[in-house]
C-alpha cells in the first residue's frame, strides 16, 4: 500500500513536470488548473481505472470527460504517462498539426473519451454514457472532472439533474475546487458556494476531500462504488498551481505560460 | 389531396427504426406528445429519455450515448434545438462527429398561434454553417419517414427539419431519399422552381398555374439542403436561366443563399427569393401567416415573373 503510494507520488510528480514542460513549449495553456487537478487523474488513470492503452476504444473501458477542458495538459501528459501515444509527442501541445489540441479532441488522440473544451459540457455527456451503460448493463464507470468556476454553467445544472432522476450510480463527477476563476476568486466572481449542498439538494451522493491526497480521494471513490441508485460528487478542495511555488493561489497563472527561467524555477521543485 | 404532417411521419418512421436496431435511442424534451416520439416511447420505453425542458443537456446527453455507440435521435421544437443549444451542437456533436440525429420539429411560421417566439426561421442557416453537419428540409410526409430511416444507416451528425402543420402528400410510397441529391418532380424549361420543405407542395401549384400562361416551370425538390445538389442547381440554371427559390424560413441563410452561393461560383443567373423577408412572425393560423409573409404558391408565381422579366433583360 505504502509503496504503491509512493509510486503514485511519483507519477504525479512527473505528470506536473510535464505539464510545466509542454506549457513552456507551447508558450500557450493553462496551467493553474492543470496542476491543481493531478493528484485526481492520477488516481483515476494509475489505481482505479479500466482501460487499456493499446485498445483506446474498449467498450469495456472506464470512461473519464474532462469538463474543464483547459486542464488538457494534465490530462495528455496523464495518457502519456499511462501509455496511450509516446511522450515526445507532449512537447507538441497546442502547435500546428498537432494530435494535441488546446482542449480535448476525441477525433484526434487516443485515450480522449469526449472532446471537451466549451465549459459546461461535459457532465451532460457523462450522462449520456452512463444512460448507455446501463442500457447495455454494462459494469463501466463513467468519471467526470468539473472546475469550481464551470459549475457557474446553467447546463451543469441540468445534467446534474438528469443523473439524478436516471439513478446513474455509475457516474462520479469530479469538482476540482481550487477556489480561482479567470476574473478573480470565484467568490468574487460569481460564487458557487457552498457546492455540495447544491449537488446533495439534487439528489447526489456527496464527498468532500481534499483534492492533493491521493489516500482520500481512493477512498471517497470506494463509497461512490457502493452507493446505490444515485450519482456521486467529490467535492475535492484544491489548489490552483500546486506543486510551484510561485504559481500556488495566483489567478495569473490561470491562462499563462512560464518563461524559460520560470520553468527552471518550477521543475527544480518538483524533484 | 391526401396530407400529413412531416412530424407525424417521423414518429412513425421512429417505430420502425427502434424495431429494426436496437442502438436507436431516442431523446426529448418534454414535448414528446408534440414532436411524435411518443410513438417511440410507448413501444420503446427503455430507449425513450425524456430530458426534461433542458435542451443543453439534451444534445450533451445525446452526444455521450452516441460516444457510447447509440444512434440517438434527439427532438425538441427547432426552435429551441438549434437555438437554445446551438453551440452544444456546435462542440458536442458536431466538432466530433458524433452520431447524433437532431430531429427538430415545429419548424417555420406554420407553428402558427404560438407566434414568433416559437416559430424558428433561422434554423436552417444556423445548421447548415457548422462543419460536419448535414441538413435535411423533407416535402412531405413519405420523405420525411425516408429520410429518417436513410440517416440511421449512416454515420454523423444531422439535422432533419419537420413541421407541425399537414401537408400534401407529394411522392409515392416507392420513393428513395438520397441524401445530397435533389429530386426533380416536374420538367420544365423557362424557369427553375427550386423548394424544400411545405414550398415544395406550393412550388407545384405555382408551376400549374405558370403552365396556364404557357410558361413551362421545373419544379426541384431541394431536400438534401447540405449536401446540397450542386449539379441540379447549376443545371437547373443552365437549362431555364432563371431560378426562384422557396423556403418556409429566413430568405438569408437557408435554402436561397445555398442556391445563391452556387448560381454565384458557377452559372450566375437572375435569381428570385421567396421566404420570409428578414423579419419575425406573430401568432395566427398558418394558412394566414404564409399568405401575409408572402410564401404561397402565388408568391412564387410572382416571382417567377419578376425574375422571367430580369432573364430577359439580360
Amino acid at each position: 500500500m505504502e509503496q504503491q503510494q509512493e509510486k503514485l507520488k511519483e507519477i504525479a510528480r512527473q505528470i506536473r513536470r510535464n505539464i510545466i514542460e509542454m506549457l513552456t513549449e507551447s508558450q500557450s495553456g493553462h496551467p493553474g488548473g492543470s496542476l491543481s487537478a493531478v493528484e485526481i487523474l492520477t488516481t483515476l488513470y494509475f489505481r482505479e481505472m479500466k482501460v487499456d492503452p493499446a485498445n483506446p476504444r474498449w467498450s469495456e473501458r472506464d470512461r473519464f470527460v474532462l469538463g474543464k477542458g483547459h486542464a488538457a495538459p494534465a490530462l495528455f501528459a496523464t495518457l502519456a504517462e499511462k501509455g496511450f501515444f509516446p511522450r515526445e509527442e507532449l512537447l507538441t501541445l497546442r502547435k500546428i498539426n498537432s494530435r494535441l489540441q488546446g482542449h480535448p479532441d476525441m477525433k484526434k488522440l487516443p485515450g480522449i473519451d469526449m472532446s471537451t473544451g466549451s465549459l459546461g459540457q461535459g457532465l451532460s455527456a457523462a450522462v449520456g454514457m452512463g444512460l448507455a451503460g446501463k442500457l447495455d448493463n454494462k459494469d463501466y464507470r463513467i468519471y467526470a472532472l468539473l472546475g469550481d468556476g464551470e459549475i457557474e454553467e446553467g447546463q451543469v445544472w441540468e445534467a446534474t439533474m438528469a443523473a439524478a432522476h436516471y439513478k446513474l450510480d455509475n457516474l462520479t463527477a469530479f469538482v476540482d475546487s481550487n477556489g480561482l476563476q479567470i476574473d478573480g476568486p470565484c467568490t468574487e466572481v460569481m460564487s458557487p458556494y457552498p457546492i455540495a449542498p447544491k449537488f446533495a439538494a439534487f439528489g447526489w451522493h456527496v464527498e468532500e476531500i481534499d483534492g492533493h491526497s491521493l489516500e482520500e480521494i481512493s477512498a471517497a471513490i470506494a463509497r461512490a462504488k457502493e452507493i446505490k441508485d444515485k450519482p456521486t460528487v467529490i467535492v475535492a478542495r484544491t489548489i490552483k498551481g500546486k506543486g510551484v511555488s510561485f504559481m500556488e493561489n495566483e489567478v495569473g497563472w490561470h491562462g499563462n505560460a512560464p518563461s524559460e527561467e520560470q520553468a527552471k524555477q518550477a521543475l527544480a521543485e518538483l524533484v | 389531396m391526401e396530407k400529413m404532417a412531416t412530424r407525424d411521419a417521423y414518429g412513425k418512421a421512429l417505430v420502425k427504426l427502434g424495431e429494426q436496431n436496437s442502438n436507436v435511442v431516442v431523446l426529448d424534451a418534454d414535448l414528446a406528445k408534440s414532436t411524435k416520439t411518443i410513438e417511440f416511447k410507448k413501444k420503446f420505453p427503455e430507449r425513450f429519455f425524456d430530458m426534461g425542458i433542458a435542451e443543453q443537456n439534451l444534445m450533451g446527453t445525446a452526444a455521450g450515448l452516441a460516444a457510447s455507440g447509440k444512434i440517438p435521435f434527439a427532438s425538441t421544437f427547432a426552435i429551441f434545438a438549434t437555438g437554445r443549444a446551438f453551440e452544444q451542437i456546435r462542440n458536442s456533436i458536431a466538432y466530433p462527429h458524433l452520431n447524433v440525429k437532431i430531429a427538430a420539429s415545429h419548424a417555420g411560421l406554420t407553428v402558427g398561434e404560438d407566434g414568433a417566439s416559437h416559430q424558428a426561421i433561422a434554423d436552417i442557416a444556423l445548421m447548415r454553417v457548422l462543419p460536419q453537419m448535414k441538413v435535411i428540409v423533407p416535402a412531405d410526409g413519405i420523405e420525411a419517414e425516408k429520410a429518417v430511416l436513410a440517416v440511421a444507416e449512416m454515420d454523423g451528425p444531422v439535422y432533419i427539419r419537420l413541421g407541425r402543420s399537414k401537408v400534401p402528400i407529394i411522392y409515392a410510397e416507392d420513393y428513395q431519399f438520397e441524401l445530397g441529391k435533389a429530386s426533380i418532380i416536374k420538367e420544365g424549361q423557362d424557369v427553375a422552381l427550386l423548394a424544400c420543405g411545405i414550398m415544395v407542395a406550393e412550388a407545384l401549384k405555382a408551376a400549374e398555374e405558370l403552365a396556364k400562361e404557357g410558361i413551362s416551370a421545373r419544379v426541384i425538390n431541394m431536400a438534401s439542403i447540405k449536401p446540397l445538389d450542386k449539379e441540379a442547381v447549376v443545371a437547373a440554371a443552365r437549362d431555364t436561366g432563371a431560378v426562384v427559390t422557396a423556403e418556409e424560413h429566413n430568405i438569408i441563410g437557408g435554402l436561397g443563399s445555398a442556391v445563391a452561393e452556387v448560381l454565384g461560383e458557377n452559372v450566375p443567373v437572375p435569381l428570385e427569393r421567396v421566404g420570409v423577408s428578414d423579419t419575425f412572425g406573430e401568432s395566427g393560423k398558418p394558412q394566414d401567416l404564409l399568405e401575409k409573409y408572402g410564401l404561397t404558391a402565388k408568391h412564387i408565381q410572382e416571382a417567377a415573373y419578376r425574375v422571367l422579366n430580369r432573364k430577359r433583360d439580360v
